[in-house]
Order: C-alpha cells, then structure tokens, then sequence
C-alpha cells in the first residue's frame, strides 16, 4: 500500500514540452484517474511513474519512498498496458508467473536446458504455481491458463494482463487504457470488474483513460489534464458540479455542455442576466439544466436540428446562429419524454436554471458566483 | 443436382484457366527439367553425342561407390554445419548492435548489406589474393601478431574453414537485414513489459522478448541460409577446383567436373537427383523441427 506523490514533473520530447511541471498527490489505497484528450501527457506521465521514462527535472515518490533513477521492477508498481503486452510465445499460466519466476528464481535456475535441475528450483515453482493458481481463480480465468494470447479473446487478454499484474501484490498498479481496445458492452463490464478489484486489493489505482464515462464511472478522484498541465482535481461530481475550467466542463459530461460565447452574442441577445459581470466571456450550462421556452425569451434562440429520445430522457439538440454569420452554436436540452412534443425545424427559445449557470473569463477560467466571492 | 453439376462445370474450368499460367509454367521451368534430369540420369548420354543407352541405375551405383562423391558430400555437409550457424549468429549480433546504437544506423547497414550485393566469382579473387600465403592481407595482419599463417586455400586442414568464413562474410549481410526488420516489428510495449516484470537485463530481455518473436525471421534465414551453403560452388570453382586432393570437394562441384569438364551428363543427372533429393529432405526436415518451435503471432 503506498500513496503517490509527483512534484512539478518536466518531460519534453525533443523540442515539444509535453509535461509543463506538474504536481499531483496521490492518496494511498485510491482510484486516480487521469483523463484528458489524446497528446495531453497523461500516458507519458504514467510512463514516469513506472519508470520507464525518465523526467527531465521533478521528483517522484512512492509510499513516501523517492524512487527517482529506480529501474522499474525496482519501484513496486505493476502496468497494464493498453495493447495488454502480454508475451504471445508464452501460455496464459507462463505470462502471469514470468514476474514471480524472474523475481525469486536465480539466473541459473532460470537457465535452459540445465534450470530446471538445478537445486530449490522445484519447491519455488509449486509456490508460483499456488500463486499463480490463486490470481487465476479470483479472475476467473482458470481454465485458460494452458492457452496462449493469441487463441484468447480481447477480454480474456485483458484479464490474463490484469493477473500478470496483480500476482505479484504491487502496492501501486498503474493502468494505460486497458479498456479502449473491448468491445462497448465488454467494456463496461470491465469497468465495473476493475473497480471491484480496487475494492478488494485496496491497492493505489493510477488508471488513464480518454474516455470521460470510465473517469466518471470509476474513480474516487478524477485528475483532468490538458496540454501537459494538470487542470483540475476533484471528485466526479465536483468536476461536474464545479468545473474551474471551461477546457473541463467541455471535457466533462455527455451531451457536452452548453457554451454561449457572449463575444459573438449581442448583449440583447443574451438577455441582460449574463452580464452580471464585465469580464464574463462565455456562459457555459448542462443540458439537465436548459429549458427551451418561447423564442426570444431565453438566454438563444435557436432552431431544433434533432430530437433524440432514449426512453429516460429526451435530448433536443438546437442550432442558434450567429450574428457574426459563423458556425451556428449547438445546444442539448434534457427534457422528460413526457413533455411537450418538438419537431425538428421548429424555432425556440432556450432558457437556463440560472442558478446552475456557470461564468467563464475569456481564458476559459471559471468566474466565481458573487454570493461565493461575498462570502 | 442435375443443374448445380452443369454450373459446377465452368466454374472449374475458369478455375483451370485462371491457374494455367502458373501451371504451365511451372511445368515448363521446374517439373520438366528436373523429370528430364531423372531420364538422363538413367542413361549413358553424353553432352553432344547423337544416341544413348538406357543402363538403369547404373550411374547410381557407380556414384555410391565414388569415394570422391562421398568426400564432396561430407565436406558439403560440414560447410553447411559451419555457414548456417555463423551467417545466422553474426547476422542477429549485427542486427542487435546496430538497432542499439542509433547513430549511423543506415551506414552500417549498408555497409554490411554490400557482400550479398557483390558478385561472388569477382569477391572471391579478391579473397584469394587476400589468403596467398606470403602476400595476402591476411597473412600479413597475423605476422603483425607473431603467427605464420598457414596457406589457407592449399592446405588441406584449413581450406574447407577458410571457404566457410568467405560464406559467411557474403551471407551475413542478409540475414542482418532480416533481422533488422524483424527488430523494428516487435513491440516496444512488451519491453516495457518485460522492464517492469523486471526483465531489464539484456539476456533476460533477449530470452522473454526478442529471441522468440524473432522465431518466424530466423525460421526464414535460416532455411535460406542452408540452401543457399548447400549451393556453394563459385568460391570453390574460382580458389580451389576442390583441391588440395579433393579436401574442399562440393557436390555442386563435383556435378560441374563431371558433367562439363568430362562430359558426362549422364552422370552428372545421377548427382544431381540426389543432390535434389537431399535439398528437399533437409527443407522438409527443417521446416517440420523449426514449425513446431516457432511461434507465428
């Protein structure tokens, strides 16, 4: 068991900067998520804390311990890749006992031909194959273990990746998209099998994903990073509720947020609640917290492109153009199917809970609400 | 039934058509020839003459009861037994340390891809005056060291080595560039794997990575290596003739004195078809050992 903690980490490639320092703690025993577009850094930086990479200044440490210039297997953290890596030539048994035998055999046990004669090397084997044995049944994968990679499925690579992982006991596990290559439905199987396993090793989870549904489904906390900087830290519900970042409220959630740009939008368009404050440069809405409402009396107007109805929910996405004459900008509405039925083509207004309404400065940086700021 | 036959019918007979080219010439090019050479072998024939005798297996017993035949096959064999070891060994060593080693990268491998690229009856003038036992380059270097250098092509214990090292020097190349593209198409995730189930050591890295992914590249280098040694003639004929006293005799040497210098093509066709036969025993052997042990992914 082990917390995390990396301080302000700098890695460039050749003259590109893809982590600017960046600090991040993490608590022992907890579900981290880095999330973030692709080229963001966040694979690199797992790269870091494996030690497979090394920064080019910063520190990191592990369960309180630096492990800077420590060779990987020196470091007490197990990856699983998001291609799986496992070894094709080797059976689903030999792929989980290779980092059990290369950690407790010695070079001559593990020898050809001779290794296998050598002396302690059969109660050594019996104890990995207990082992390994163990990490078979609790994934289930048993009765896979004489296959090799190539005659598993992707789900039972997935598995056989996890259990090369875990046999070992790591006290941090580190995760690089292992889900992105499983099928939708599979997919979410996995996610909830992983977060099971978290709960049952209660072991340090770093697990990186582009997909914001794995980071909002599994994570205790979420690390949301964005070209090489960390941008916000904070529970799934806090990233939703609170973005501090316009790049996050984009980034966070499905439908994607609504975003008014007031720069483009004429003041009287917009109505005059937005511009509560001078600096406000976009308003930005979840789609559970817009309304539509007659033309002319919301925050837009605009006209319906597409309903989409999904039993639960109802999502009406509308088109309101620009005076300026550019790309129309897109909303999503939640409505409950119960409500009034809208055709696509019809003109509205679109209306918004204001006190779900988030402010942005023109550098994407969230303007707190004037209650907070009087407080 | 009666209508699916009928359209059953030209479907195999485009089948036939699309396949005729390659038929055809595959018979023209390699099973008539070599059904030609089976008929020769069986006769008396000489290049030139306007009749023949049909004498059976004649030529067969004769060859088996060649002890120069026998010599040829022995030294064949041992050339082989030093070249496909070699030319695959230094050829993998090669490919690893000029894939380590980023910086002049595509020199190197050029340089050592020219040998494959050169003519080998012109290369090996070139070793010939580089192994003359007084003047040779080679002599030379080892009299810098204190050791006389024994006459490489004309001594009897030290001329079947010397051609196998001139075997290698001209095939490695080859073998490198396989392995140098068989190298890049392994996957940096499974050392990356391998680095943090703590395989970071070279060997241990070569015996859980490299080694067996390569299985299928050396599977193919080593196969072509084999037939390529079992080839072996342009050196022989150009240095040695197969001298001194038949010590560096080949069978694809023996089959050109016989057939070209003496004229005896019947003959010569007996040698040939075992010379075949061997070939493709080995292949076969070759491919069924290495199949099972190589893992394709």
């Amino acid at each position: 068991m082990a917390g995390l903690s990396l301080s302000h980490i700098v890695k460039t490639h050749g003259p590109t900067p893809v982590l600017r320092g960046l600090s991040l703690d993490i608590r022992d025993g907890e579900f981290l998520t880095l999330v973030g577009p692709s080229g963001c850094g966040k694979s690199t930086l797992l790269r870091l804390i494996a030690g497979l990479d090394a920064p080019d200044s910063g520190s990191i440490s592990i369960g309180g311990r630096v492990v800077d210039g420590l060779r990987p297997k020196e470091r007490d953290v197990a990856m699983v890749f998001q291609s799986y890596a496992l070894y094709p030539h080797l059976s689903a048994y030999d792929n989980i006992a290779t980092p059990l035998r290369i950690r407790r055999l010695s070079v001559l046990q593990r020898a050809p031909l001779f290794g296998p004669l050598m002396p302690g090397r059969r109660a050594i084997e019996a104890e990995i194959r207990r082992e390994v044995e163990q990490t078979a049944e609790l994934l289930d994968i048993a009765p896979l273990m004489p296959r090799k990679p190539g005659q598993l499925s992707g789900g039972q690579r997935q598995r056989v990746a996890l259990g090369r992982a875990m046999v070992r006991h790591p006290s941090v596990f580190l995760m690089d998209e292992p889900l992105s290559n499983l099928d939708a439905k599979l997919r979410v199987q996995m996610r909830a099998e992983i977060t099971a396993l978290h709960r049952r090793l209660r072991s340090t989870f770093v697990f990186v994903t582009h997909d914001q549904a794995e980071a909002m489904t599994m994570s205790d906390r979420v690390a949301v990073m964005m070209a090489g900087e960390l941008i916000q830290l904070g529970t799934p519900q806090e990233l939703y509720d609170n973005p501090q970042d316009l790049r996050v409220a984009e980034f966070i959630g499905s439908p994607k947020i609504n975003v008014l740009p007031l720069n483009v939008l004429s003041r009287a368009a917009t109505g005059a609640s937005a511009a509560e404050c001078d600096d406000v440069a976009a308003l930005a809405f979840r789609p559970e917290a817009a309304s539509l409402c007659a033309p002319e009396a919301g925050l837009a107007t605009g006209t319906i492109t597409a309903v989409e109805n999904l039993g639960s929910d109802l999502f009406v996405h509308c088109e309101a153009p620009r005076p300026d004459g550019g790309a129309p900008i897109p909303f999503v509405v939640r409505q409950a199917p119960s409500s009034r039925r809208v055709v696509p083509g019809e003109t509205v207004g679109i209306a918004a809970d204001r006190t779900r309404l988030l402010r942005f400065d023109a550098r994407g940086r969230r303007i707190a609400e004037r209650q907070e700021r009087a407080a | 039934m009666t209508s699916r036959s009928a359209s059953a019918a030209p479907h195999q007979h485009i089948g036939w058509l699309a396949a005729a080219p390659a038929t055809v010439l595959l018979a023209l090019l390699l099973i008539g020839p070599v059904l030609a050479v089976i008929v020769f072998s069986l006769t008396d024939w000489q290049i030139g003459a306007s009749a023949a005798r049909f004498i059976g297996l004649a030529n067969y017993h004769e060859l088996f009861a060649d002890r120069v035949f026998w010599t040829a096959f022995v030294n064949t064999a041992l050339y082989v037994a030093i070249v496909v070891p070699g030319t695959v060994g230094l050829g993998l060593v090669v490919a690893l340390l000029i894939e380590a080693r980023p910086s002049l990268r595509g020199f190197y491998r050029a340089a050592h891809f020219l040998p494959v690229m050169s003519t080998m009856a012109a290369m090996a003038i070139v070793w010939g005056s580089m192994l003359h036992p007084t003047i040779g380059a080679v002599n030379r270097l080892l009299a810098e060291f204190g050791i006389a250098g024994p006459n490489w092509l004309r001594d009897a214990r030290f001329v079947l080595p010397a051609l196998a090292m001139i075997g290698i020097w001209q095939g490695f190349g080859f073998a490198m560039v396989l392995f140098v593209a068989g190298l890049k198409a392994i996957p940096q995730s499974l050392y990356d794997a391998a680095a943090i189930d703590g395989a970071d050591g070279i060997v241990d890295r070569l015996r859980l990575v490299t080694l067996p992914l390569l299985g299928p590249v050396t599977m193919f280098v080593l196969v072509l290596t084999a037939t390529r040694a079992f080839e072996v003639f342009d050196t022989v004929r150009v240095l040695t003739q197969g001298g001194p006293n038949f010590a560096s005799e080949v069978l694809l040497d023996r089959l050109y004195t016989e057939s070209f210098d003496y004229l005896r093509t019947g003959y010569g066709a007996a040698l040939t078809v075992v010379y075949l036969a061997v070939v493709v025993l080995l292949t076969l052997a070759q491919a069924r050992i290495l199949d099972r042990r190589v893992h394709y992914a």
